[in-house]
């Protein structure tokens, strides 16, 4: 399943669909460049779970914590090269808790994250537009993947 | 009243002796920055295991460096957030066995809110009203103080901190860790010749620094700069228009908020705040008086914990044995 976002304001409601769907122990699994709209999809995975106030970009902490409907685990793994990195980081408790990951450059430490996951490619394609493509790992992320399809298209009409 | 301030949020382990909040009798700062250069960043397991061996003998030097012993405290304030849960439990735990050992009252700080108080640690004493900018990787905050304890968040960065920008940023153009201080010495050697967007937010006292740092991203990619030799004038070009770019946005924000107030002051603190620009900027167009802490107090450090802590323990402000860490502890 592929979306094209003309603004951070689509990719910010795609998030949010994400987030109404999104049930604890669920891990999505973020990836594309700098300044393609990772943080900003995570903005709207927080707000569909409920989470008041600002979600800010993890990059400098590695993870921050927020408490919505469930406890969202924002994760960063930017700074990370090499992979051992990632296993040093403890991340299991937050992984295998019972809130939601989100883990942005999940491409430097895939190995070492749940093989269970949604995965989303995001790409730039012009100053504010972005194709994401949806890669779920599961029979979990399978259905959520049909009710944010179900979602989008009830929307529409 | 001398303080005992203890200091573990992030990546320096830190202690220091202040007396009446304001005379730093010692000021102790084991930072992890060469580590941590390493992985380009901060790696909380590594970051807590390495305040583990470094804390004890941290807060041993800075009691010996002010000449004090245990009884001539009185009491010991620790930062319980925000921060890196792991890193954050080493000093409260600590702060609390010594506390509790030493029969000393204790007091959790919030590590935002004494950025702010590295201003009572220089020559002139900050005057109320006030507006504070909080500038450091994890945190771009405006913040009206009508006196000690009164805090009110004007505006926060709704994406990323001006920190991380600058880190991304060195990052991107290969400049090096910690970002700022690279950035900087790159711009030394550039110019801001190329415009680069500023989020103005008008109406709010908000920043966003991530359009600019995606500008960046697009700027590096069109002019190649991956494929030029390192360090490269281009690079250094970009680096002084990043920059400038930021501490426009900061210092007209800031100018804005302090206006409308009508503040007696305005206070920077943080890291970014040791930024030269920046420091130039913010004195040059505010037409109030403006403190700037000295650079090392900028950064991470403990004297600010026990300047802070003194003002908490004036005001009865101190907590009890179930002082717990808060990792997305907020201001106000």
């Amino acid at each position: 399943m592929k979306i094209i976002s003309n603004s951070a304001k689509q990719t910010r409601k795609v998030g949010a669909e994400l987030g109404w769907l999104a049930k604890a122990g669920d891990v999505i699994l973020l990836e594309g460049g700098l300044g393609v709209g990772k943080t900003c999809l995570a903005q709207g995975i927080a707000h569909g779970l409920g989470i008041d106030g600002y979600v800010i970009s993890p990059s400098f902490v590695l993870l921050r914590e927020y408490q919505g409907r469930l406890p969202l685990y924002h994760i960063d793994f930017y700074r990370l090269d090499r992979i051992e990195e990632v296993a040093y980081l403890g991340l299991d408790d937050y992984l295998y808790g019972g809130g939601v990951c989100i883990v942005e450059w999940a491409e430097k430490g895939l190995g070492m994250l749940p093989g269970e996951h949604l995965l989303i490619k995001m790409q730039h394609i012009a100053p504010a537009k972005r194709k994401l493509a949806f890669y779920p790992e599961g029979p979990r992320y399978e259905e959520m993947l049909s009710q944010l399809k179900l979602t989008r298209s009830v929307a529409r009409k | 009243m001398k303080i005992l301030g203890i200091e573990s949020s992030c990546d320096e382990t830190a202690a220091a002796v202040v007396e009446d909040g304001t005379k730093i009798l010692s000021n102790i700062i084991a930072s992890q920055v060469e580590i941590h250069s390493r992985y380009g960043g901060i790696v909380p397991e590594i970051a807590s295991r390495q305040h583990l061996l470094s804390v004890i003998p941290v807060v041993e030097q800075a009691l010996s460096n002010a000449s004090v012993t245990p009884d001539g405290l009185s009491a010991i304030a620790v930062t319980n957030g925000p921060g890196l849960a792991g890193s954050l439990l080493v000093g409260v735990n600590l702060a609390k066995a010594l506390a509790l050992a030493w029969d000393l009252p204790l007091i959790g700080i919030n590590h935002l809110e004494a950025h702010i108080y590295a201003n009572w640690l220089g020559e002139d004493t900050p005057v109320f009203p006030l507006l504070a900018l909080i500038v450091s990787g994890g945190h771009t905050d405006l913040v009206l103080m009508s006196n000690h304890g009164e805090l009110l968040l004007l505006g926060r960065t709704r994406d990323d901190a001006a920190g991380e920008a600058f880190d991304k940023v060195a990052r991107m153009l290969e400049l090096g860790y910690p970002g700022g201080p690279a950035v900087e010495r790159a711009s030394r050697e550039g110019t801001p010749r190329y415009h680069l967007p500023r989020a103005w937010l008008k109406g709010s006292d908000d920043f966003s620094f991530s359009g600019l740092k995606t500008a960046v991203v697009r700027l590096a990619e069109e002019l190649g700069i991956s494929t030029m030799p390192h360090p490269n004038s281009v690079a250094a070009d970009i680096a002084a228009s990043f920059q400038r770019s930021v501490v426009d946005v900061l210092v007209t924000k800031t100018t804005a908020a302090a206006n409308r107030h009508g503040v007696k002051q305005v206070l920077l603190a943080g890291g970014v705040a040791a930024n030269e620009l920046l420091r130039e900027t913010v004195v040059r167009r505010l037409p109030t008086p403006v403190l700037v802490p000295d650079p090392v107090l900028c950064t991470d450090n403990a004297a600010m914990i026990a300047s802070c802590g003194y003002f908490h323990l004036l005001a009865g402000k101190v907590a009890g044995w179930d002082l717990d860490v808060i990792p997305g502890l907020k201001l106000g």
